[in-house]
């Protein structure tokens, strides 16, 4: 009986102790690209190249992720709101929904799992055949040459996706509500306009630039610290998309809390 | 008195419960050439990327050119990386660049040279390791294992460093390829009157290289001496390894429990 209890506690602690050593790193890592973030040099041909991977090769996914969940959310409160005699309030609640929630974080989520996942790979590949210790030998810091552009480029490309996203949800809602509910299009954009305000935008761009940094983060992070060859650079990729989601949506909460709580 | 180029004085490495690196003591002479022998393990490529600041000793001290480098950070030595060269035994090309970019690298982001000088040592760098201006233009995933060598070798010239590390130069090749690149490294090394330490299993290679060889084991270097003193040691574990013989005190070791 004894011997269980032992074993079990020695699971607990392992696991605790292994919780924590992952939170160090991780907070060391992010400190690290942090400070680094205001220091030169600043490789901004890297910086542009990311943009260009994070930002245009993302639009096709995160714009018809938004367009297809704005037509969608368009029909469901039609629907439901047919039951009060209440469909005239499809427009704004599709532009609350969308702006506040579903653009940023669909986007996030959609881009977490193109560009985590491909940045994990690429940096765990150059980590595990030394690519990263060869930057090293080079004189060249390979937190500022890989990092901190794949940083830059995602927290000033995600806002930029998520406006994207936003006007293409917002436009997917109006589609169905004109074509199929019978919604009067001059009333839906003016509807659309009236419950829209300018701390519904604000708030949708600040998400996106934290889930921005969070993708990034997770993306290099692992990747970054992978070893042990393929299965390693495999274990990396699948571990960045699954913390990039799950952190996405703790921080969604966090910034709804801090911005809508107090209603 | 030529002075001592890399110092290390009890050097001690861990990864969780496993120790590396046991009090390493070893110093390698201004334009000497170093090879460190010993089995897969032992901790030779821990050693030098110590000394190189890519891995960070729990203890002891590394002194570059009489400057203590031991917890010195990476942001801090610039200075110092400048005067090292480093081929991998990989090779650790940058797949997503050419290989004139990957050759003109460190001139590049190291050195801050512009981009058409450094193409043009770059250029000259492939062809002294004998290698045509076509092939600068090819991606490193196009050339073959020996090819990919001689650029990793050309990469850690380019910049003339001072200090050459060379992670088992010709692992994976074969003779008569891996005797070519040996020659490259000599004759690139007295051009440059570089100091080099290489880590290798060849002993063909060994011999060619150094000046000096020395054995570690268990993380400790167990024996050093001039190269032509490596057959003549009276060191167990130097004699089983010279001689690859499966009988010896490192195979004992190695089947303890």
């Amino acid at each position: 009986m004894l011997t269980i209890l032992n074993n079990a506690l020695a699971i607990i602690g392992r696991f605790v102790l292994g919780a924590l050593a992952v939170i160090g790193s991780l907070a060391r890592f992010t400190w690290e690209a942090l400070t680094h973030l205001v220091r030169p040099p600043f490789y901004w041909s890297h910086i542009g190249k990311q943009m260009l991977t994070i930002g245009y090769f993302s639009l096709p996914v995160v714009g018809l992720t938004a367009l297809f969940t704005g037509a969608a959310l368009a029909q469901q409160i039609f629907v439901g709101g047919s039951r009060f005699n209440a469909e005239s309030v499809v427009p704004g609640v599709v532009v609350i929904a969308i702006v506040r929630e579903l653009g940023p974080v669909l986007g996030g989520l959609m881009v977490a799992g193109r560009v985590s996942s491909a940045m994990a790979a690429e940096l765990g590949t150059m980590r595990v055949t030394e690519q990263i210790d060869a930057l090293v030998t080079l004189s060249t810091d390979p937190m500022k040459f890989l990092v901190i552009p794949r940083i830059i480029a995602s927290v000033l490309t995600l806002p930029l996706l998520v406006l994207v996203a936003n006007i293409l949800g917002v436009y997917g809602g109006f589609v169905i509500g004109t074509t199929r509910l019978g919604l009067n299009e001059g009333s839906y954009l003016q509807v659309t306009m009236d419950f829209l305000e300018n701390s519904d935008v604000y708030s949708s761009l600040v998400k996106a630039a934290v889930f921005g940094f969070i993708i990034a983060l997770m993306g290099s992070y692992h990747g970054y610290n992978s070893s042990g060859g393929a299965q390693g650079v495999g274990k990396a990729t699948t571990d960045a998309v699954v913390s990039a989601f799950i952190m996405i949506l703790l921080a969604n909460l966090i910034i709804t809390v801090i911005v809508f709580g107090t209603g | 008195m030529t002075k001592q180029k890399i110092i290390m004085q009890d050097v001690k490495k861990s990864f969780g419960n496993k120790v590396v690196l046991n009090g390493v003591n070893l110093s390698v002479k201004d334009g000497e050439s170093l090879v460190i022998i010993g089995g897969s393990g032992t901790g030779k490529s821990v050693a030098i990327k110590c000394i190189i600041g890519i891995l960070m000793p729990d203890s002891g001290i590394i002194k570059v050119d009489g400057t203590d480098v031991t917890k010195m950070k990476l942001t801090d030595r610039k200075d110092i990386l400048s005067k090292f060269g480093m081929l991998f035994q990989g090779g650790a090309l940058f797949d997503s660049l050419p290989v004139w970019k990957n050759v003109a690298f460190g001139l590049i982001h190291g050195k801050n040279m512009n981009v058409v000088d450094a193409k043009e040592i770059a250029m000259e760098k492939l062809r002294r390791v004998g290698l045509s201006p076509d092939v600068g233009l090819l991606s490193p995933s196009e050339l073959s294992g020996g090819m990919q060598k001689r650029v990793g070798l050309a990469r850690a010239i380019a910049t003339e460093p001072e200090i050459i590390f060379f992670d088992e130069p010709t692992t994976g090749l074969d003779p008569i390829m891996a005797d070519v690149i040996n020659d490259l490294i000599v004759e690139c090394v007295k051009d440059l009157g570089a100091t080099t330490i290489t880590i290798t299993h060849d002993m063909a290679s060994a011999r060619k290289i150094s000046d000096r060889i020395a054995m570690i084991h268990k993380g400790k270097i167990i024996w050093e001496g001039a190269t032509a003193t490596v057959e003549n040691s009276g060191n167990a574990y130097v004699e089983q390894f010279i001689h690859g013989s499966a009988d010896g005190p490192i195979e004992m070791e190695i089947l303890k429990p």
